[in-house]
């Protein structure tokens, strides 16, 4: 042995070290400490993942409560069932719930437990920053959902419009609670984009050249692009609107120089990417759940990837389309008329080449696949009526009334619930190791389908009828009250739906089938590690040589990796040839001391500008704890890069 | 799972904790005429902690023309500073209150009949947060308007004014 | 079956969608234009999406097809075509509707009203080049049939947005902005407009009463309403009258011809002869009249009206007098 061999660093998997020993090893190796201690210092994608997912379902079934309330007041005018207040506060809740505490998130959730595994990794590029913004998103939904239970909850929107969620007219701190929530679950989502990018470009299987990734694997390196760019924007609208506020700046108010129209600016600038960032990776479910079930890739997948490319680049050229009432030039408006129709096309473009993959093949209907059908049938409807919003004519009758939350609706639970409830059903067995049960999946279909229409249809013609958005109540005389109520309806079917898939979720975690690696007979990576996945995700690093690497002859790997280190091998960005080796992080406290420092940070800020400076402190503690080198181990090494 | 719930729950007990009050609706026969200006100490209390009263009372200092002797935002003018720590006939709330019910010599009218009971506790609640009186968790740091002078929330009391100088 | 389901609302429209703020009124030349173009929309993308159901229901329930690959290349080519000639006629129609709306009435000479918006009622006038003809009241616009109007909009807090559904589209009033709109009313009638913009807590109950009239009508009611408060003649009214001037009332609303000139609450100077009271909230009548002045706070929480204590007597007292006021 010479001084830079040890047996540590000989221990490498391939032919000699295989099977229950180099499970065995890596388990260790990639393992957690056991009970709460390992629960608190995972940094293993999979277990932050499914915490991720938990966590955005609760808030959407807690988002959803708030719908229900909201329908019960509005199912009659003039009901004096919740008080103006109240109401204010509960559609604020519900809109920023589910935009920011469980749309976003919930794509990202499952981008993160998906992505290392679909790209044939050990583990998502920077761990402990995976874990860091897990706490801090979940301290940040806490926070909010703390202070909407004690009546300091937000009562101006979800899109705080200025000035009346400024100094003057929205007194005390709800909106503040509002704004620094922003910059948790931006601070968050950013911290998960990054990682996703990075996994994608760097930590790809060899062979598995950029033409050869999942669909779902290209939506998500558009939608990390997207979060990228569009983040910072509301971070900035939103830490105005604190410094506003707290300190007295004048960024939105007209009369010192500053603008109202400026919040709506920056905000729409995120706000309209926002959607189809939530949308995009329900757009890679679909291409995910399709290809298996039809036994076939995608119909054009180039094609397919151009659309999606092309989706993330228009859609940041369309936020005017939030503000034609606002009294722009009518000439800007008519170049963001255009840029919101030409958005349809490549929408439509991927919507014919899923069905085209269906024509061409023997789809098996599983329940994925009812969901499936059911997006393409709900979603085009959404889209369909944005194409109507996006002109300036229609817009300004149209805009801030029961049509655009129909309209949105659709697109959002239609292109991006839909999907997610099929890849919940879809991917569940991978997750879990069980099955979920087939006829209570097809009931909640049923229920939700149903559900969903007869409530949101329905607000087509509410707003067509003049009710204006965002009011507590209204008139009676006015033609409004049956349809109302026929939402009303609608809403109660749907959750019931609902709570049925949620049952199936809970039943089938204890009496599912038990499901092997690859139910489903899919074709990508994913499917080739046990169900549920091991620490280590595979046992050895696979090679791939197709885009359908499962559906080959056979699953050649890669070998000659440390097992005694955690150890990742990257390849270059384009052709995924083998690069360098990477150590990757072990499960360490610090990133929940440095979410627990930020969080003080955060919520004190919302108090005391010096906050920024004395809370620095133990941010600045607890990071440098995190990024305090290792020193090599006593023993001799070989250079890890080589 | 089971830790979860019990969260839940927890969450939801805390409804029952109330941070602010901003109840709107008060009994208009409490209120009115020397009757409104008589409140017990915990409905003081109610006013001048709520940011939602402090900021009704900004609106309504606006509105009657306080700034009209008072300056735009308390600074003093024919009549007295509200940013310095003097306060001539006392600066507790119902002390307040009584100046603006009754009037005072000098040149202070008696808004007795003219604003209810509640717009004077109103009243009271904002001009005591421009003296640095109230907590400021619950200033807003300006308002939407020109301001030529440092926000509400950073504000301390100016030391009152010498006769002879100006303010 | 389900899809049976989402069809039945539409046999709801065939029922009839009219309503005095309901689009489809078409009582405006912009919501005219509105009913056209949204056919037109409805037409192009219902052609579209019965396209995707026939594909998708072939898709799913026809029979197998092998080979297909050069079929569906051309078929995708033809869709992305059709796409692209739907997007490019729907876009270049609303373009051409949004000008023809813009021209619409540009050669008469408009009526000049500007409307300044506060939580949560609406301030009126009506301007005129002579200063003593200027025509001040709130929560009510009339409007002369085929003349178009001229809508200078203001803010004086938060945003708020003008929208008169049967007449036109809408337009925010944003403080530090002026905005314009011009409305062509094409039909008599009454109609309703209602803030679209969430600006607080009362955002549902700000809205305003449009009363559409024949020119001989709009002149009549604009010559009534630029003649000052009659003096009460009754002793109740006259009660009413000194008891308003000498409270809490006379602060903040202004009645033309009387001492009271507060500027921050609605003018009443011809409140009896409105439709509505508390912007759009309760229709005019004795009951509610007496019921709003007693407690706004219980009609609309968080109303700047306060609850201004007094006895019943002096209730209708003051409420005789505003009954006066037509």
């Amino acid at each position: 042995m010479t001084a830079s061999e040890h047996p540590d660093d000989t221990a490498r998997d391939g032919p000699e070290l295989d099977g229950p020993e180099l499970d065995r090893i890596l388990s260790e190796t990639w393992g957690d400490k056991a009970g709460l201690i390992g629960w608190l210092t995972t940094v293993d994608h999979k277990r932050v993942g499914k915490r991720y997912i938990v966590t955005a379902m609760t808030f959407m079934l807690l988002g959803g409560m708030l719908a229900l309330i909201m329908r019960l007041q509005l199912a009659r005018p003039e009901s004096g069932l919740i008080t103006a207040d109240r109401y204010n506060q509960i559609f604020t809740m519900h809109g920023s719930t589910m935009m920011f505490l469980f749309a976003v998130p919930v794509m990202e959730a499952f981008g993160v437990y998906l992505v290392p595994l679909m790209v044939g990794t050990r583990a998502i590029s920077f761990p402990r920053l995976n874990a860091f913004s897990y706490w801090l998103y979940v301290f940040g939904g806490i926070m909010l959902w703390v202070a909407f239970l004690r009546d300091v909850g937000p009562d101006i929107g979800w899109f705080a419009y200025t000035p009346l969620s400024g100094p003057e007219y929205s007194p005390g701190k709800r909106a503040d609670f509002w704004a620094q929530m922003i910059t948790f679950t931006e601070v968050a989502a950013l911290a998960v984009a990054v990682e996703i990018v990075a996994t994608i470009l760097k930590q790809r299987a060899p062979g598995m050249r950029l033409d050869r990734i999942p669909l779902f694997v290209w939506g998500m390196l558009v939608t990390a692009f997207m979060v990228i760019f569009s983040m910072p924007a509301v971070t900035l609208a939103s830490s105005f609107l604190l410094s506003d506020r707290l300190v007295g700046t004048q960024f939105y108010n007209a009369t010192e120089g500053g603008s109202a129209l400026l919040w709506q600016h920056l905000f729409w600038f995120f706000g309209h990417p926002e959607v189809y960032i939530i949308f995009i990776p329900g757009l890679g479910f679909v291409s995910a759940m399709v290809e298996t079930f039809c036994r076939r890739p995608v119909f054009a997948y180039p094609v397919m990837v151009a659309a999606l490319v092309t989706i993330g680049l228009l859609a940041f050229g369309l936020w005017v389309h939030h503000m034609f009432a606002t009294g722009l030039p009518r000439l800007g408006y008519a170049f963001y008329t255009a840029a919101s129709m030409a958005i349809a096309l490549p929408s439509g473009v991927q919507i014919f080449c899923w069905i085209a993959t269906m024509w061409d093949s023997r789809p098996r209907f599983e329940v994925p696949m009812w969901w499936v059908v059911g997006f393409i049938i709900t979603f085009v409807i959404g889209g369909l009526t944005g194409v109507m919003v996006a002109s300036v004519p229609l817009d300004l009758e149209l805009h801030d009334t029961y049509f655009v939350v129909a309209h949105f609706h659709y697109t959002l639970i239609g292109g991006a619930v839909f999907p997610l409830l099929g890849a919940i059903t879809y991917w569940f067995p991978k997750i879990t190791g069980r099955m979920m049960n087939d006829r209570i999946g097809k009931l909640a279909f049923v229920l939700v389908f149903a559900g969903f229409h007869l409530t949101f249809m329905t607000m087509h013609f509410t707003g067509l009828m003049g009710m204006p958005r965002r009011v507590f109540t209204y008139p009676a005389g006015l033609g409004w009250e049956t349809l109302n109520m026929t939402s009303t309806v609608g809403a109660f079917v749907m959750a019931s739906g609902v709570l049925v898939f949620l049952g199936n979720i809970v039943a089938s975690l204890r009496r599912g089938a038990i499901a092997g690696d690859n139910p489903w007979g899919a074709a990508s990576l994913e499917w080739a590690a046990t169900s549920p996945p091991r620490p280590y995700n595979f046992a050895h690093i696979p090679a791939v040589t197709s885009s359908t690497p499962l559906w080959e002859e056979s699953l050649p790997v890669f070998s000659g990796l440390r097992v005694k280190q955690r150890e990742l091998v990257l390849t270059t960005v384009v052709e995924a040839v083998p690069d360098i080796r990477d150590p990757s992080p072990t499960p360490t406290i610090w990133p929940l001391i440095a979410a627990l420092a930020t969080t003080g940070l955060f919520i004190w800020s919302i108090f005391s500008p010096w906050a920024l400076v004395w809370g620095a402190i133990p941010v600045g503690i607890a990071l440098t704890a995190w990024f305090w080198p290792k020193s090599p181990p006593r023993h001799g090494r070989e250079p890890v890069i080589e | 799972m089971r830790a979860g719930i019990v969260f839940l729950l927890g969450l939801a007990l805390l409804a029952g904790c109330r941070r602010s009050d901003r109840s709107m609706t008060s009994d208009p026969h409490a209120e009115g005429g020397s009757g409104g200006a008589n409140r017990s100490a915990a409905q003081q209390g109610d006013y001048s902690t709520s940011a939602y009263q402090v900021s009704e009372g900004a609106r309504l200092y606006s509105w009657m023309n306080c700034a009209g002797c008072h300056g735009p935002h308390g600074g003093g003018g024919m009549g007295p500073s509200f940013m310095d720590a003097e306060w001539r006939y006392g600066s507790s709330m119902s002390d307040v209150v009584r100046t603006i019910d009754g009037g005072r010599p000098n040149g202070m009218p008696a808004f007795h009949d003219r604003l209810t009971g509640q717009q004077m506790w109103q009243l009271a609640a904002y001009v005591r947060s421009l003296s640095g009186l109230a907590p400021t968790d619950i200033l807003s740091g300006r308002a939407e308007q020109m301001s030529g002078k440092a926000p509400f929330t950073q504000r301390k009391p100016d030391k009152p004014a010498k006769p002879g100088e100006p303010y | 079956m389900r899809r049976l389901l989402s069809l039945a609302p539409v046999l709801l429209l065939l029922s009839g969608c009219a309503g005095a703020q309901s689009m489809s009124e078409g009582a405006g030349f912009g919501s005219q234009q509105f009913n056209h173009l949204m056919l037109l929309f409805l037409v192009v993308t219902g052609i579209s999406y019965a396209l995707v159901l026939v594909f998708l229901t072939v898709a799913v329930a026809g029979r197998r097809n092998e080979g297909g690959e050069a079929r569906l290349r051309s078929l995708l080519i033809g869709w992305v075509g059709f796409i692209l000639i739907g997007l490019v006629l729907l876009t270049v129609a609303s373009f051409f509707s949004d000008r023809r709306e813009a021209r619409a009435g540009a050669e008469q000479e408009p009526l000049k009203v500007t409307v300044s918006a506060n939580q949560w009622w609406w301030s009126i006038e009506y301007q005129n080049d002579d200063p003593s003809r200027v025509v001040r009241t709130a929560n009510e616009l009339h409007l002369p049939v085929g003349r178009p109007v001229q809508l200078n909009l203001v803010s004086g807090d938060v945003i708020h947005s003008l929208w008169i559904p049967a007449l036109a589209g809408k337009q925010d009033l944003i403080p530090g902005r002026e905005n314009d709109l011009r409305i062509v009313p094409t039909r008599i009638g009454h109609y309703r407009g209602q803030c679209a913009e969430f600006c607080g807590l009362q955002h549902a109950h700000m809205a305003f009463d449009v009363a559409v009239e024949s020119p001989q009508n709009f002149a009549a009611w604009y010559a009534a309403q630029q003649q000052p408060a009659p003096e009460p003649t009754d002793a109740r009214a006259k009660a009413g009258h000194d008891w308003f001037m000498s409270h809490a009332c006379a602060n903040c609303h202004s009645i033309a011809g009387t001492p009271a000139g507060g500027v921050t609450a609605p003018d009443l100077t011809h409140v009896a002869s409105r439709q509505t009271i508390a912007a759009g909230t309760l229709p005019m009548s004795r009951g509610n009249l007496r019921g709003w002045i007693a407690n706004p706070q219980g009609v609309k929480p968080g109303a700047h009206m306060p609850a201004v204590g007094m006895t019943a007597d002096e209730l209708d007292a003051v409420a005789s007098y505003l009954e006066t006021l037509k």
